[in-house]
């Protein structure tokens, strides 16, 4: 037996520049205000497309304020927030739980990348969720030029679990972009994460950021996201 | 999932395996859809036929559709989809996700959200008959 939507997946994305998952090994170290933010900044110049694979704890929709819903029209047609067009499996679980389990995973992945109608796009982002779960596999998957960025703080806690993360990547012959640091106060493990990967660059740790929250132009405006907007840079190269 | 993309990933892999093996024809493809894909069948059929004639095909699409199975990982419990007492609004998000299920529904012995998926979810291509000339 055949899986008639694995097909149409690359049809799907065959207009999309470039496919960017924001990982990390770790929960809690801001990867979906990184992620959300690195298409808000990219989304200035670009086509860009947000899509959540955050099952467990979808959040963008919440830093965007999402409330446009998408649209059926032979396959379903994200709705365009802050200049960017955006999926989550909120749209279809609304703040409900959704309890996933291994190959549930892959097929809600599967459904989604086979129904959403991207179009042309610069860059998709993904925001991916902690760990290398399902998530990650089927990204390696489906989606064989993803390339990878990678989101630590300076905390031993987080950085030695991102590690991880990063030697599975490079094992599975991923392309790492490289890693951002985050959150950072007086302390940084620059040098630590020069010896894994390519560092990407540092990010103060912004105390107003939660106001910043469901207001992307504002979110844009902050130190935080500053300093995302230089490290875009690299991104474009 | 809608009903148009499903229908495009049909034709698609079709085209797509009749190619690896040889068949320049298609005449027939057998396929088994599950009833969580809650498929609207008019809407489907209409999409099939009219990539049918963009891709310049003509086979016939046996249609079989695969009644859904749950079981309960807490307490062995089997049961079918519609069991369930999801409203309109409910059905709709299962139909273009079907995990979206694991948010709304409940064991209906025990309660748990501990369940899975037996059978009933996916579209899957069974064979595809042509001939090589």
């Amino acid at each position: 037996m055949i899986d008639a939507r694995i097909s149409v997946i690359g049809d799907r994305l065959k207009n999309v520049k470039r496919v960017i998952a924001v990982s990390s090994g770790k929960g809690g170290v801001g990867k979906s205000m990184v992620s959300t933010t690195v298409a808000l900044a990219l989304a200035k110049k670009y086509r860009v497309g947000l899509l959540d694979l955050d099952f467990y704890g979808p959040s963008t929709h919440l830093i965007l304020n999402a409330n446009e819903k998408p649209v059926e029209k032979n396959g379903i047609l994200p709705p365009t927030i802050a200049n960017i067009k955006f999926m989550s499996i909120v749209y279809f679980t609304e703040e409900n739980p959704a309890p996933l389990k291994g190959k549930d995973i892959i097929n809600a992945i599967i459904e989604l990348l086979a129904i959403t109608i991207w179009d042309e796009l610069d860059f998709l982002i993904i925001d991916m969720p902690p760990g290398m779960g399902e998530e990650v596999m089927a990204i390696i998957k489906f989606m064989k030029n993803a390339e990878f960025i990678v989101v630590t703080t300076p905390s031993i806690l987080s950085w030695e679990t991102v590690k991880k993360l990063l030697i599975f990547l490079k094992e599975n012959k991923c392309n790492v972009l490289g890693v951002i640091e985050n959150m950072v106060m007086e302390k940084s493990i620059e040098n630590e994460i020069k010896k894994v990967s390519k560092y990407l660059g540092k990010v103060e740790f912004d105390e107003n950021i939660e106001h910043c929250i469901g207001k992307p132009s504002k979110l844009l405006e902050s130190k935080f996201g500053k300093g995302i907007e230089k490290i875009v840079f690299y991104i474009l190269q | 999932m809608h009903e148009w993309a499903l229908a495009e990933g049909v034709i698609k892999t079709a085209i797509e395996k009749a190619k690896e093996h040889g068949i320049k024809k298609i005449n027939e493809i057998d396929l088994k859809i599950g009833e969580m894909q809650d498929i609207e069948m008019d809407i489907f059929k209409f999409a099939l036929d009219e990539l049918m004639k963009e891709y310049d095909m003509e086979a016939k699409v046996n249609i079989k559709i695969q009644k859904t199975r749950l079981r309960c990982n807490v307490c062995n419990h089997e049961w079918s989809f519609d069991e369930f007492k999801l409203s309109d609004e409910e059905k709709e998000f299962v139909h273009f996700l079907p995990e979206s299920i694991f948010s709304y529904a409940r064991c209906p012995k025990c309660g748990s959200q501990y369940f899975e998926i037996v059978e009933g979810r996916g579209v899957w291509i069974e064979a595809i008959r042509g001939n090589d000339d």
